[in-house]
């Protein structure tokens, strides 16, 4: 009931006239750039950061989270008529969708994707209403070792758990870690990491970080790649209804692959990848219509990863809001939008700054309601933004990106880092680095360390605490069976298998 | 590690693969020389700035040797980025109008070193029309600068493009207040 009557004040805070406007302007945003391919929620959101220093935080994350809504539905239409997934979790959509779309289905494909999302999107949606309160409850018992390990046990899920190399991810996460560092030691005061340059005193601004990675390391290698193969859009044929059978095959799906992405969502280990691949292989499994899958496409094959996606993009918001963990890019960028206000997402949030989450929570549910309205009538406005040609795409988006980083401070130096974290991401991008656990180790690792300090100090310097305290012995073990539990089972395998003459090669 | 006498066919060391590795222990050296440079109050002795940046250095040191013994043995870059050649003039406009712009930023203003870095990207991603791209990119600009300036009130190079506008706005907002 409690929560009934926050939800209700929520809406009473959702509702007025300026947050129906940032509400509608955050999704419409939104669905615009996860259509267009090399944009994403991340690079977005922070490019519009500077928009916490002039209105109230309940407009701004109103603004964002439509953006994050809007950013999935938006992919999926990118997928099903282009087969270039926008993002990684949207994979899977391409694979059944694509299909749909070239034998004449891509109208049904979108309407199920579309109110799949809308469906999937407002069960998560109430799960976070619902869930938030349950772990706040949980999280005050919470003391500095147990936030450490949880974060450690977030970093190793993120980074090594998730990605095609545990290695790879987790050169990703600790060079975050360097940069979060940068700038002057708050405990202390001491400059860290400044090679002696003043303009770094302050740290290296998310926004040139996100910026960097995704706008100007995206640049450099789609221009790396122009060799390759071009994907050609599918002429959107067949109407955007679908026939009972069609529903009666999409609405089991969306279900299922709400209940199967939300809970993973949810789990401080985030990340939508894993949901969707799993929804997929379920509704594989379950479909009356095998031959469906990977020849003309099923129609269960998008809705129930499409339903997982959104189910799984709402069930971040859970550690993000609960416990001030955030398991995606995105979510690491709106915690640093927290940090601007001078708010600390953690247990407290819930209680002293209702107005500020439940208002949130509220207007999720309204951005599900325009974004479908958004995503299937007026489908065709989006599917014109796929004709873009990529060459004024890419210039555009730098243009942006200059803007966003010039406008700091007006400093050449910002620029310069902006350039070579280019660069880098350049380099990361064509030997399969995953980015986002740079942004996650850059704002989550400056908090453990934190913790970690201070977890230290009440100790009096006595590390055992990490492993006296039970919960924190907990979420330490299952974040070394995350890292080390692979390698174990694949070498068992691999001396079953081969003798013990061959070494696991694979770093 | 593995015997030669093996019959795996043996794999070739992979030479990007191997400078990544030897670049990730360089950076472990540098976050090394940084920690060392950090001063240390013997008031923190317990847990202070440089008990972080150890352990993040010494994450790298592993991680970079494990990058270099996987290069060793061939390295890791997918096939498909393997057989797509790198197309390095595209890469080099894009480059080009990248350091136009930090160059040019400055004198110019943020709108003109905007277009001229707009055009130099087209080209490299092949359009061949660079003065339809000035013009887009013009438009683009002003409305970057305008949205961005004006709506969020961020502070960004104003050259003479953007100061004979904005004096033009704000005649035409004072006529308007009359």
């Amino acid at each position: 009931m409690e929560t009934l009557n926050q939800l209700a004040h929520g809406f009473s805070i959702a509702f007025t006239p300026v947050n129906l406007m940032w509400c509608l302007l955050g999704t419409t945003l939104g669905t615009a750039i996860g259509v267009l391919p090399g944009l994403g929620p991340a690079l977005t959101i922070a490019l519009l950061l500077p928009i916490t220093y002039q209105v109230a935080p309940e407009a701004s994350f109103i603004l964002f989270a439509g953006i994050y809504y809007g950013a999935m539905y938006g992919g999926s239409t990118t997928s099903i008529l282009l087969n270039t997934p926008g993002e990684s979790a949207t994979i899977v959509t391409a694979l059944e969708g694509n299909r749909m779309a070239r034998s004449g289905r891509g109208g049904a494909a979108l309407a199920t994707s579309a109110i799949g999302s809308f469906v999937a999107g407002t069960i998560g949606t109430l799960g976070v209403a619902f869930l938030a309160p349950i772990v706040v409850k949980f999280a005050l018992a919470f003391g500095p070792a147990e936030y450490f390990s949880l974060m450690v046990l977030a970093f190793i899920t993120v980074s090594a758990v998730l990605g095609s190399s545990s290695v790879r991810g987790l050169t990703s996460l600790f060079a975050g870690f360097v940069i979060g560092m940068i700038g002057v030691d708050l405990q202390t005061g001491q400059p860290r990491f400044t090679f002696g340059m003043g303009e770094l005193l302050d740290g290296v601004d998310v926004i040139i970080v996100a910026v960097g990675l995704f706008a100007v390391g995206e640049t450099l290698y789609m221009a790396s790649r122009r060799y390759a193969g071009k994907d050609e859009i599918v002429p959107l044929k067949g109407s955007l209804y679908m026939t009972a059978a069609e529903w009666g095959r999409s609405w089991k799906a969306w279900l299922r692959g709400a209940a199967i992405g939300f809970p993973i969502g949810a789990m401080p280990a985030g990340g939508a990848e894993i949901p969707t691949f799993l929804s997929y292989a379920i509704e594989k499994k379950l479909s009356k219509h095998k031959e469906e899958f990977g020849t003309v496409g099923a129609i269960e094959g998008v809705a129930g990863p499409e339903a997982a996606n959104n189910a799984s993009a709402a069930g971040v918001l859970v550690p993000m809001l609960t416990l001030g963990l955030p398991t995606s890019a995105t979510a690491a960028i709106m915690l640093s939008a927290f940090q601007s206000y001078g708010i600390n997402p953690g247990p407290l949030l819930l209680t002293t700054q209702a107005n500020l989450v439940w208002g949130l929570i509220a207007s999720l549910f309204i951005a599900n309601v325009i974004l479908v309205i958004l995503n299937l009538p007026l489908i065709g406005l989006w599917v014109r933004l796929l004709k873009i040609p990529a060459p004024q795409l890419y210039a555009g988006i730098l243009v942006f990106a200059t803007v966003g980083t010039y406008g700091i401070s007006q400093s050449p130096i910002d620029l310069v880092i902006l350039y070579l974290l280019g660069a880098a991401g350049f380099l990361m991008r064509r030997f399969d680095f995953p980015t986002a656990p740079v942004i996650i180790g850059m704002i989550l690792g400056p908090l453990a360390e934190t913790q970690f300090r201070r977890a230290m100090t009440i100790s009096n310097g006595d590390w055992s605490v990490f492993y006296t305290h039970k919960l924190s012995l907990t979420l330490l073990t299952l974040a070394f069976i995350g890292l080390a539990g692979p390698h174990i089972w694949a070498f068992i395998e691999h001396r079953r298998r081969r003798g013990p003459e061959n070494v696991p090669g694979d770093a | 590690m593995s015997t030669s006498d093996q019959q795996a066919p043996p794999r070739r060391l992979a030479m990007p693969e191997l400078l990544i590795g030897i670049g990730l222990l360089a950076c472990a050296a540098a976050v090394a020389w940084q920690t060392l440079a950090i001063p240390v109050s013997p008031l923190y002795s317990k847990v202070g700035p440089t008990v972080f940046p150890y352990l993040t250095m010494t994450g790298m040191l592993v991680l970079s040797l494990l990058l270099i013994v996987a290069a060793l043995r061939g390295g890791w870059q997918p096939e498909e980025e393997k057989e797509t050649p790198t197309d390095w003039k595209a890469m080099g406009f894009v480059a080009a109008g990248l350091v136009a712009n930090l160059l040019l930023i400055h004198p110019l203003g943020f709108t003109a070193a905007s277009v001229i870095m707009f055009v130099l990207i087209c080209y490299g991603f092949g359009s061949k029309h660079p003065l339809r791209d000035a013009l887009l990119g013009l438009i683009l600009a002003l409305a970057a600068y305008f949205g961005f300036a004006r709506a969020l009130g961020v502070n960004i190079g104003a050259g003479f493009i953007e100061n004979q506008l904005n004096s033009v706005i704000n005649a035409i907002i004072g006529m308007a207040r009359g």
